[in-house]
C-alpha cells in the first residue's frame, strides 16, 4: 500500500531521533541507576555495588513520604486545575469575541516570567499572617469584606502544596489554554454546522461532538503537565525555600545530590520518580493506541 | 446597521473576572519593579511606589542586555529545529504505519519524564567530550530533550486527522515527503504555534542546563538574571524589573505566533 | 509477532546502552583536551610564554554588596598583576546551592576552574579534601607571613592534618541578637544575656502583644538551631558536638534542645514563608523585637537606610557573651588547577592586607586578617573585630565550619521533621543517628 521507497524514508528520517533519545536519555539513565546501586557520597566517584539499599531506606524514609503526598497532592490540583481551566479559556476565546488577542496574550503571559519571580510574589501574595501584620491576597480578601477566604495558604499543614499547586496553575494554564485553542480551531465548521441542523444545542454539541474530538488533545495536556508536575522544583522553593513540608522528590534528589553530596541517594530518588511516571503513563498510551486502531 | 445583540457578550464578564486573577500578580510585579529598595515591604506590596524608579530597569538592563543576544542565538534554532523534527517524527508515527512505529513513541517519549537533575552530570561529561559546550551544545541539548515532546504534540495531532486526506493524496501521486510538505504542513499550522511556544518558553527560561554548559562568556539572560538577585541580600525591586524586561521577548513571540492561532484550516479539504 | 520483535530488539539496544555507559568508568580527573568552552580561553598549554596568564575563579558573589566588594578586590589583583586576566566565573544562589553544583559537574568532568569560594571550615576539608581535589596551601602560607596575621583559633578549623587548606577573605558572626531598641525600652526590659533573661525577656513581650522572635523559613530556624545550642552548652560542649566528645543523646543536649522547642513558641506564626530579609525585616519595622540572624542582616539595615543603635541594636545571643561564632568565605587553589601561577596569584591578593580592607567594608564584613585598619569599617563591623579579636572563636553548622556537607544535610532532614511534629525525643534521636551516619560518633 505505501511505497517501499516511503518506508525506507520514515526510518531513516526517524532514526536521528531515536539515536539522540538512546543516548541522552537511555544512557544516561544507565549511569543513574549504576549510581543509584552503589554507595556514592561525598565528591569522589564510587560505584561500589549495594544492590538496592538506597531505595529501600528511602521508603522507610519520613521525609520521602512526606515527598510522596505531597506530589499526590501537587499534581491532582495543577493537572485537574489547568486542564479545566484551560478548557474553559479556550472555549471562550473560541467564540469569536473582540480582544481574543489581548486575552490569549493576556493568559500566557504568565508562562514566560521567570520562576524566581513568580515564586517569590506568590509568596508574598500567599503570606499567611493575620491581625496586625495581614498581607498578600488576605488582606485583598479582608478590604473586600471576603474575609472567609482568608486562609494559611502554603503554610496550611498536610494541605499546603495545593496553594504552591495555584501558583503553578496561574503560571501553566495558559499553555493548557494553547493546546485546547489549536484543537478547536482544528475541527471543522461543518460538523458543528451539521449537529445544529441536526437539532442539538451548544452543550450537547460539546459534549458529545467536540470533546471526544478533543480526547488527545486532553492526552497530550495530561502528560505534559504530569510530568511537569513530576519534576516541579525551581517554582516550589522559589515560593516555600527549602522545607520539609513542601518538599517534593525533585527538591529532595537535588539536596541530598549537590548539598549531601549522597550521590547514591539521589540517582535512586531519580529512578523512582522514573518508574512511577511509567507506571502510570506507558500503560495508557498503550491503552490509546489500541483504541485509535479500532478508530 | 449593526445592533447590539447580548449574544456571546455575557462571555466578557468571566473573562475579565479570569483576567484579574491573571493580573494580580503581574500588578506586584510591576508596581515592586519601581519602587526604591527601602520600600520593598511585605507590608506595603499593594501600594503604588512613591515615585517611578526607572533606574531599576535601567540597571536590570545593562546586567542583562549583553546575554540577550545569546539568549537569541540559542533559543531560536533550537525552538524552530525541535519543532520541526517534532513534527516529522509526528507524521511518521502517527500515519506512516511501518512496523514498530507503535513501539517507538513511547520509546521516545519515555525521555520526557527524566529529571533533568540525574543527569546532569553524565550530560556534562557527554557534552564535555565532544566539544559541545557554550552557546551551540546548550540548542543542541534543547533540541534533544525538546524532541519527546514535540513529537508527542504532533503525533497526537495528525493521529486525529482522518485516513482520507493521505489517501486522496496518495491516489493523486503523491509520496510521503510531498504529503508532508503540501498537506499535512499547512494545516499543521496550529500545533506548530503550540509548540514554538513551548519550546520556545522551555529554552528561553531554562536555567538549570545553561548554568551547566555555558561559562560567562556565553550564558544566556536567565543565568544574568539570577545572578543579578545575588546570592545573599535580594533587591527585588531591581529583580522584578529584570525579570519583566526577560520576559518581553517570549510575549512579543506569544503576540506573534497568536496570530496564526486560525480556524478552519481543515475546512474545505473534505472534498467529496 | 512483527512488535514483538521490535520490543525485543529495542530492549536490547536500550539494554546494550545501559550496560555499556554503567560500565565503562567516567574519566573524573582526566584533563581537558578539548576545545576551550568559553570563547577568551586559550587552549589548555602548561606553559604559555607570549599568552596572556589567566585565573578563573569560581564563586556565587554575584549581586549588591558581595558582588561590589569582589569588583574591590578584583582591582586590587589587576592593579598588582596586570599581566593576569581574571576570568569572574560567579554564579548566583543562596549559600552558593547553584555554584557548588555547577562546580560538581565541572570537577565531575574534569574542567575544574583555578580557584573556588568555599565556606573555609568542614565544608571544604569534607568536600573537596576528601575527594581531593584541592592543594594544601602551607607554603603559601609561609610565604606571605599569614600564619602571623590569621588568628590562632581560626587555623584548626580551616586545617586537616596539618594542611592548611584555603585562604579566609572575611569573617561573619552567626550568634548576633539583633533587636529593636525602641520596643524593648518600652516594655522595659534589658538586653538579655542568658537564656533565663531571654525567656523572661520573651514572656514579658508576649503579655504585651509584641512578637517577641522573628524567625524566617528552614535554614534561619537551624541557624538558630546553632545559637541556641551554643547558648545552651557553652564553648567547649557545642565543640565536643563536632569531635565527638560530646554526647549528642546526653541530657545537655536534650536541654539545649527543650530551650530551642520553647523559643519556637515566641516566634512569628508565619515564619515558614518568610525569608531572612523578611523576618529580619520585622525588627526593624517594629514587628517584631528579636532576630537572631548572622551579621549580614547588619548590611541589609543600612541598605534599608536604617540606623545604628536607633532603629536596630546587636548583642551577642543570650548565653555566648564572649563567644564568636564565626563563618568565612575562603579561596581554594584546584588541583590540577590550569592556571596555577594565576590562582596563587589571586590567593595572595586575596590573604593580602590591601584586598581584605578593599573587598570587606563594602561587602559587610570584617577581615580574616587580624591587622586591617579600623577606620575604614562602619560601627558594628568595628565593634565585631573586636570581639573576633579577644573573644573565644568557635565554627557555625549552618554555614559550613563545623560538619561535612553531608551531616549537615542530615542534620537539616531531622530539624525538618522536627519543626513539622515538634517531638523532641525524635530530634534527639535523629541527630544522634546523623552524628554516627555523616560524622565522628560511633
Amino acid at each position: 500500500m505505501f511505497k517501499d521507497k516511503d518506508r525506507y524514508l520514515s526510518v531513516i528520517l526517524i532514526m536521528p531521533s531515536i539515536l539522540a533519545v538512546l543516548i541522552f536519555i537511555y544512557a544516561f539513565i544507565g549511569w543513574s541507576v549504576r549510581v543509584s546501586l552503589s554507595k556514592w557520597k561525598g565528591l569522589t566517584p564510587d560505584y561500589t555495588f549495594v544492590g538496592l539499599k538506597n531505595y529501600l531506606s528511602l521508603f522507610s524514609d519520613p521525609r520521602f513520604h512526606v515527598d510522596i503526598r505531597n506530589t499526590l497532592i501537587f499534581t491532582g490540583v495543577f493537572v485537574l486545575g489547568s486542564i479545566v481551566l484551560g478548557f474553559l479559556l479556550a472555549v471562550m476565546l473560541d467564540q469569536g469575541l473582540k480582544g481574543e488577542g489581548f486575552f490569549r496574550s493576556l493568559f500566557l503571559f504568565p508562562m514566560a516570567i521567570s520562576y524566581i519571580v513568580t515564586g517569590v510574589v506568590w509568596r508574598w501574595l500567599m503570606n499567611p499572617a493575620t491581625g496586625s501584620r495581614i498581607s498578600g491576597l488576605n488582606l485583598l480578601f479582608s478590604y473586600l469584606h471576603l474575609d472567609f477566604l482568608i486562609n494559611k495558604w502554603h503554610t496550611t499543614p498536610t494541605w499546603g502544596m495545593a496553594a504552591i499547586a495555584l501558583a503553578a496553575i496561574w503560571q501553566m494554564s495558559g499553555y493548557t489554554m494553547a493546546l485546547y485553542l489549536a484543537g478547536l480551531r482544528a475541527i471543522p465548521h461543518e460538523l458543528r454546522e451539521a449537529a445544529q441542523i441536526d437539532g442539538a444545542n451548544e452543550v450537547q454539541i460539546y459534549r458529545h461532538i467536540i470533546l471526544p474530538l478533543l480526547a488527545p488533545v486532553t492526552l497530550s495536556a495530561l502528560i505534559i503537565l504530569g510530568h511537569m508536575s513530576l519534576k516541579v522544583f525551581d517554582l516550589i522553593v522559589a515560593v516555600a525555600g527549602k522545607q520539609l513540608p513542601l518538599d517534593v522528590p525533585a527538591i529532595y534528589m537535588w539536596q541530598t545530590t549537590f548539598d549531601g553530596l549522597f550521590y547514591g541517594r539521589g540517582a535512586a530518588i531519580g529512578i523512582l520518580l522514573l518508574v512511577s511516571v511509567a507506571v502510570l503513563i506507558i500503560p495508557y498510551i498503550v491503552y490509546t493506541q489500541k483504541t485509535e486502531v479500532q478508530q | 446597521m449593526k445592533t447590539f445583540r447580548l449574544g456571546k457578550n455575557w462571555l466578557y464578564l468571566p473573562l475579565i473576572a479570569m483576567a484579574i486573577f491573571y493580573l494580580i500578580p503581574m500588578y506586584v510585579m510591576l508596581v515592586t519593579g519601581f519602587k526604591s529598595f527601602a520600600e520593598v515591604d511585605l507590608q506595603t506590596m499593594w501600594n503604588l511606589p512613591k515615585g517611578i524608579h526607572f533606574d531599576n530597569y535601567i540597571e536590570a538592563y545593562q546586567h542583562l542586555a549583553p546575554s540577550l543576544r545569546n539568549s537569541f542565538v540559542m533559543v531560536i534554532p533550537s525552538a524552530i529545529i525541535s519543532s520541526l523534527l517534532g513534527s516529522l517524527n509526528g507524521f511518521i508515527l502517527a500515519k506512516w504505519k511501518f512496523r514498530g512505529a507503535d513501539v517507538i513513541f513511547p520509546f521516545i517519549l519515555f525521555g520526557m519524564f527524566i529529571p533533568y537533575q540525574s543527569i546532569l552530570i553524565p550530560l556534562v561529561q557527554f557534552m564535555r567530550s565532544v566539544g559541545l559546550t557554550g552557546l551551540l551544545g546548550l540548542a543542541i541539548a534543547h533540541i534533544i530533550y525538546g524532541i519527546p515532546i514535540t513529537t508527542l504534540t504532533f503525533r497526537n495531532y495528525y493521529a486525529s486527522l482522518p485516513q482520507e486526506l493521505l489517501e486522496a493524496a496518495k491516489m493523486d501521486g503523491a509520496d510521503m515527503l510531498g504529503i508532508y510538505r503540501y498537506i499535512l504542513l499547512p494545516i499543521s499550522i496550529p500545533s506548530f504555534v503550540v509548540v514554538l511556544i513551548w519550546q520556545f518558553t522551555s529554552a528561553w527560561n531554562d536555567f538549570l542546563f545553561a548554568v551547566v554548559l555555558t561559562g560567562n562568556q556565553d550564558w544566556p539572560i536567565t543565568v544574568a538574571l539570577n545572578n543579578m538577585a545575588g546570592s545573599q541580600i535580594i533587591q527585588w525591586n531591581v529583580q522584578m524589573a529584570g525579570s519583566l524586561l526577560a520576559a518581553l521577548p517570549t510575549l512579543l513571540v506569544y503576540i506573534f505566533l497568536g496570530r496564526y492561532f486560525l480556524r478552519g484550516l481543515l475546512a474545505g479539504s473534505l472534498k467529496g | 509477532m512483527s512488535n514483538k520483535f521490535l520490543y525485543s530488539l529495542m530492549a536490547a539496544l536500550v539494554l546494550t546502552a545501559i550496560v555499556l555507559t554503567a560500565c565503562g568508568a567516567p574519566a573524573t580527573q582526566a584533563p581537558a583536551a578539548t576545545e576551550a568552552p568559553a570563547a577568551t580561553e586559550a587552549p589548555a598549554a602548561t606553559e604559555a610564554p607570549a599568552a596572556k596568564e589567566q585565573v578563573e575563579v569560581f564563586s556565587w558573589w554575584t549581586g549588591g554588596g558581595e558582588a561590589a566588594g569582589l569588583e574591590a578586590m578584583i582591582k586590587v589583583f589587576n592593579a598588582e598583576y596586570p599581566d593576569i586576566e581574571f576570568i569572574n566565573a560567579a554564579v548566583a544562589g543562596g549559600a552558593g546551592t547553584n555554584a557548588r553544583a555547577v562546580l560538581a559537574t565541572r570537577l565531575q568532568a574534569g574542567e575544574p576552574p583555578d580557584s573556588w569560594q568555599g565556606h573555609a571550615g568542614q565544608e571544604l576539608i569534607g568536600t573537596y579534601v576528601a575527594g581531593g581535589q584541592i592543594e594544601p596551601l602551607n607554603a603559601l602560607y609561609e610565604e606571605e607571613g599569614w600564619l602571623d596575621v590569621m588568628p590562632e583559633t581560626l587555623i584548626p578549623l580551616i586545617s586537616d592534618s596539618g594542611n592548611i587548606y584555603s585562604v579566609p577573605v572575611n569573617i561573619h558572626r552567626a550568634n548576633v541578637l539583633w533587636y529593636n531598641p525602641t520596643i524593648l525600652k518600652e516594655n522595659n526590659i534589658e538586653v538579655p544575656t542568658t537564656m533565663e533573661e531571654w525567656f523572661a525577656a520573651m514572656d514579658k513581650l508576649t503579655a504585651a502583644g509584641v512578637t517577641p522572635l522573628a524567625l524566617g523559613e528552614q535554614w534561619t530556624q537551624m541557624h538558630l538551631l546553632e545559637t541556641v545550642l551554643l547558648g545552651s552548652l557553652g564553648a567547649e560542649a557545642y565543640n565536643g558536638l563536632w569531635d565527638g566528645t560530646t554526647d549528642w543523646s546526653g541530657p545537655e543536649v536534650k536541654a539545649a534542645l527543650d530551650n530551642y522547642a520553647k523559643i519556637l513558641n515566641y516566634t512569628n506564626s508565619d515564619a515558614a514563608s518568610l525569608s531572612w530579609q523578611d523576618a529580619a525585616q520585622l525588627v526593624v519595622n517594629g514587628d517584631a523585637a528579636f532576630n537572631v540572624m548572622g551579621d549580614w542582616a547588619e548590611g541589609y539595615f543600612r541598605e534599608l537606610g536604617k540606623v545604628p543603635m536607633t532603629d536596630y541594636g546587636w548583642a551577642p545571643v543570650p548565653g555566648s557573651v564572649g563567644v564568636f561564632q564565626f563563618l568565612s568565605d575562603s579561596f581554594t587553589l584546584a588541583v590540577n588547577a590550569p592556571h596555577p601561577e594565576g590562582a596563587k596569584a589571586w590567593l595572595k591578593i586575596a590573604g593580602s592586607k590591601a584586598g581584605q580592607e578593599a573587598f570587606n567594608p563594602v561587602k559587610g564584613s570584617i577581615c580574616a586578617r587580624t591587622d586591617c585598619d579600623k577606620t575604614l569599617f562602619g560601627e558594628y563591623l568595628q565593634s565585631a573585630m573586636d570581639d573576633w579579636a579577644s573573644n573565644v572563636v568557635v565554627g557555625s553548622l549552618t554555614h559550613g565550619v563545623v560538619a561535612n556537607d553531608s551531616w549537615k544535610s542530615e542534620i537539616d532532614t531531622a530539624l525538618g521533621l522536627f519543626i513539622a511534629d515538634k517531638n523532641v525525643e525524635a530530634f534527639q534521636t535523629a541527630l544522634a543517628a546523623a552524628c554516627a551516619s555523616s560524622g565522628p560518633c560511633k
